[in-house]
């Protein structure tokens, strides 16, 4: 298994970057659903659950995705393999609110 | 249970990437440190982060390391150190 | 225009991918009674009022009061409990003293954890993939782009968050802030020097 988030010590690591940005509103609102998701009275999902399906992510994506990006794209996997959500379903809904725009 | 550390054993982290999820990084892996102190007994991420419920228990160490002896090249100062959180399963008698 | 979520689509610009996908599953989910859009509202109102000025306040009080900060490197979580603030129950924070001989600086190479039940949403340098490489194999080198030298007589201490401890430091008091009262302290305290890229501003750098 390819260890791609196991970054410490990362060969040819440049300078960091320090600039910041404002969060958008769907950074906040996939944040959001993923603690809801996590909270002791819901129970959905565990922070181990989702660090998993982040680092089950294709390396090249995981590399190339910004962190919320991660972060939506395990909360798809986590309610996909928990039988909650399908993909097609997400396909639709996204086509559906599509149309209403 | 009873932890099998004590603060200020050395222990080594043992090595090898198992397939699934853990918490060990790999740049820790085989090298020898101290147990700092001991946080307690934690479900285990390895069986959580696929829907189990983590038990039993395992005792939770913050170990601390001389860069010196986690990388070859290190840079800083002798007197750095860098600390972890490593679970009792990982850690082997040095 | 706001859509039945009260998303502030300002502009007239295509949603992205993201943006896009985010509607959907939230609006699948709300549909699924998982949670409710006032509950996802809430969240983000939490972790919005969740910012670097409580971590501030408490780094503060500890200065002025030697007792509370024994009892926060004790058990942060009651501690931080006595000044008013909850933390949520994401993690355990630890709170970790900088001194003269010892600096710490904290990092998460696996993933990202931070204390944000304290401090709020983590910058994104702190999430970059070149933080999480080089602050543990070159922490010295890595302060020093932050602007922060330190001598060779200094302990340079990295912590390494990979379980659920979600460490906080308490940066080390400047000189000549003995006639501070709690609010000013607190207004020294930065973001960046409680997770140990920086020192807390003097108050003549304020």
């Amino acid at each position: 298994m390819t260890r791609v988030h196991d970054r410490g010590g990362w060969p040819g690591a440049g300078p960091v970057d320090k600039s910041e940005h404002e969060l958008s509103w769907w950074e906040k609102r996939t944040d959001a659903m993923m603690v809801l998701l996590q909270s002791p009275d819901k129970r959905v999902i565990r922070v181990d659950e989702m660090r998993r399906a982040i680092e089950g992510m294709d390396p090249a994506a995981y590399e190339k995705c910004k962190y919320y990006e991660r972060w939506l794209t395990a909360l798809e996997t986590l309610m996909i393999e928990k039988g909650i959500l399908t993909r097609e379903e997400i396909e639709r809904k996204v086509k559906e609110l599509d149309g209403r725009r | 249970m009873t932890p099998r550390f004590k603060p200020g054993d050395a222990v080594r982290v043992r090595a090898g990437s198992p397939p699934g999820h853990f918490r060990t990084p790999g740049y820790i892996q085989g090298k020898t440190g101290q147990v700092a102190s001991l946080h307690g007994a934690y479900k285990n991420p390895e069986t959580l982060a696929y829907g189990g419920d983590g038990l039993p228990k395992q005792s939770l160490y913050l170990v601390r390391f001389d860069q010196a002896a986690v990388w070859t090249r290190y840079g800083g100062s002798p007197r750095d150190s860098l600390l972890l959180d490593i679970f009792e399963h990982w850690l082997e008698p040095a | 225009m706001h859509d039945e979520h009260g998303h502030p689509h300002h502009d007239e610009r295509e949603p992205t991918y993201y943006e896009k996908r985010t509607d959907a599953i939230q609006t699948l989910l709300i549909e699924k009674g998982l949670f409710t859009a006032d509950e996802v509202r809430r969240a983000v109102e939490e972790m919005d009022a969740r910012s670097p000025a409580r971590g501030a306040q408490v780094v503060a009080r500890a200065w002025l009061d030697p007792a509370f900060k024994a009892r926060l490197l004790a058990n942060a979580k009651e501690a931080i409990a006595e000044l008013g603030i909850t933390v949520g129950f994401e993690a355990t924070i630890v709170a970790v003293e900088n001194t003269e001989r010892l600096h710490h600086v904290v990092v998460c190479t696996l993933c990202s954890c931070y204390p944000r039940g304290l401090l709020g949403y983590p910058p994104d340098w702190y999430k970059s993939l070149n933080y999480r490489a080089r602050v543990v194999s070159d922490p010295r080198g890595v302060l020093n782009e932050f602007g922060l030298t330190l001598a060779p007589t200094v302990e340079v201490r990295v912590l390494d968050s990979t379980a659920d401890m979600r460490y906080l430091v308490i940066p080390q008091r400047p000189a000549g802030t003995e006639r501070l009262g709690e609010e000013e302290l607190a207004g020294l305290v930065t973001r960046d020097s409680m997770i140990g890229v920086a020192q807390a501003r003097t108050p003549a750098s304020r």
